[in-house]
């Protein structure tokens, strides 16, 4: 069964993400994708993460998919305007890559080449529009294409977003815009998660909750005051300064969160960052 | 010269749409030299929307819209009429919507485009507040444009970018654009306009109009060019 299917029949699925390397050297990508491979449902690949210029999502999409992997494809629309993103959305395609996440993008100026001209021609919800288009058979310009794809497509959400409505009416816009599945930014308190999970139930759409690994507490910290939508509470902090291994406490951290919060929701997107050999630890120890 | 055109007519009716008491607000600037929002255009709207059922609560024609200080202080005589309204129909540039819409707590509506002449500030110069794209959409947005506001430019609601109402570009300084039209549109009741469906910008009406470039000017720089390859 594929992701889609999974999803549909209910199964608790797993994904995670793979950031690809700067540069080709691509052994580092393989080596984690043979230990993910069998242990999870999905893996997305990232699309320029954080802005920072690397080997391209569809490229690693296209590798993953001859490891045996099924991948899902981040696009963001910070880099291609709307000719760009339709094209590769077939070329996409024509891989054999169906599930497509669709995400605004990060700003140019977060990221290592702050001169380059940030593009958004596009946004997340219109990106999802025009992969709709695309598979009724148009273009955005209402051209006809000689054969139409098929996508299953996803979009973000933030469920600790404050305040939270914006982020709500936009997740309702990305449904009506084509999203069949949701990924969230990192959630580290079941208790809000279980409040946003409340308010989004007339959705009726899968939704992943984001786990992010955490590597260290002065990581946590960091994220608490500089990544929107992302609280570590200080408790969970003050676990990871006590614990002496530190990827040990992380892994069980994790775990902890997914066995809190999996039955809240329809999956887990686990993002490792940089300890992608420990994700198959991860779901281990939460007996997934 | 911020050069403006009228929406059209279905345009201005749709955005009234459900409302039946107006406030009408005219330039004496740059909208009068282009006819979209000099005193004769303002009445002739008045006239027109009777026609369409619609109460004009009053009017006014301000000499400088996009100068906020003024706008504040000229507006303070029409208080009454304006509170007794549903909405402001503000027949000038985008920085004069948005200048009335700093200062009135009622939605505003575009009646007119600003065309592309390279951006102008008008006489609210403390930031960029137009970028004159000839798709005016200030009334989507609660009278705040997601062009200028937005980092991204984006036109379909915030990312995921904001920390405390600051977007992360420059978290010290710059407002997330979209946390001031949610809290705005909040404010007015008018939540339902960042449901809209999802808004695609036709770039090609940032460039200028053809009737626009060929000045005198433009005429003789071509003149000059074309004597240079002779």
């Amino acid at each position: 069964m594929i992701l889609k299917e999974k999803l549909a029949s209910g199964k608790f699925v797993v994904t995670t993400e793979i950031g690809p390397p700067k540069g080709v050297d691509i052994q580092e990508m393989r080596e984690s994708a043979e230990l993910l491979r069998g242990k999870v449902d999905a893996a997305n690949i990232t699309d320029q993460q954080s802005s920072v210029m690397r080997l391209g999502s569809l490229a690693g999409c296209s590798l993953l998919k001859g490891w045996g992997i099924e991948p899902v494809f981040q696009m963001t629309c910070r880099d291609r305007n709307r000719i760009a993103l339709q094209s590769d959305l077939l070329n996409a395609y024509v891989f054999g890559i169906e599930n497509v996440l669709c995400l605004t993008g990060d700003h140019v100026f977060l990221g290592d080449h702050p001169e380059a001209k940030p593009v958004f021609d596009l946004d997340s919800i219109s990106l999802l529009r025009a992969a709709k288009t695309l598979e009724q058979g148009q273009d955005l310009a209402k051209k006809e294409l000689k054969g139409a794809p098929r996508f299953f497509l996803g979009a973000s959400v933030t469920p600790g977003a404050d305040p939270l409505e914006p982020q709500i009416i936009k997740m309702e816009k990305k449904i009506k815009a084509g999203a069949q599945f949701f990924q969230t930014q990192a959630v580290y308190e079941s208790k809000r998660f279980e409040q946003f999970m409340q308010a989004v139930k007339p959705f009726n759409v899968p939704i992943l909750v984001g786990i992010v690994l955490l590597r260290s507490a002065a990581m946590a910290r960091f994220m608490n005051k500089n990544v929107a939508g992302i609280f570590v509470p200080e408790s969970l902090i003050e676990e990871l300064e006590k614990a002496e291994s530190k990827a040990k406490k992380s892994v069980e951290i994790a775990a902890r969160l997914i066995n809190e919060m999996k039955h809240m929701c329809q999956g887990v997107h686990i993002m490792a960052i940089g300890w992608e050999k420990r994700v198959p630890e991860v779901i281990e120890a939460a007996g997934l | 010269m911020l050069v403006s055109e009228l929406k059209p007519w279905q345009e201005i009716l749709g955005y009234l749409e459900g409302e039946s008491k107006v406030f009408l607000l005219g330039c004496k600037g740059c909208a009068e030299a282009c006819q979209t929002g000099g005193e004769a255009q303002v009445l002739e709207m008045k006239q027109k929307l009777e026609r369409e059922g619609k109460a004009i609560t009053g009017y006014s024609v301000i000499d400088f819209l996009c100068d906020r200080a003024l706008v504040k202080m000229r507006l303070k005589a029409h208080e009454e009429e304006i509170m007794a309204a549903d909405s402001l129909l503000v027949m000038t540039c985008g920085i004069g919507v948005q200048a009335t819409s700093a200062v009135v707590d009622k939605a505003t509506h575009p009646a007119c485009n600003t065309i592309n002449l390279g951006g102008a500030r008008g006489e609210w110069r403390g930031s960029e507040r137009c970028r004159e794209c000839g798709d005016c959409l200030l009334d989507m947005t609660g009278g705040i444009c997601p062009l200028t506001a937005c980092s991204k430019g984006l036109l379909n609601g915030p990312c995921g970018g904001a920390k405390n109402g600051k977007c992360e570009v420059e978290p010290q300084v710059r407002d997330c654009g979209w946390h001031l039209i949610y809290e705005r549109l909040k404010r007015l009741g008018r939540l339902d306009r960042m449901k809209a469906p999802a808004t695609f910008k036709d770039y090609r009406r940032m460039e200028p109009p053809v009737h626009l470039r060929s000045t005198i000017m433009w005429a003789l720089e071509q003149e000059e060019k074309e004597a240079a390859v002779r």
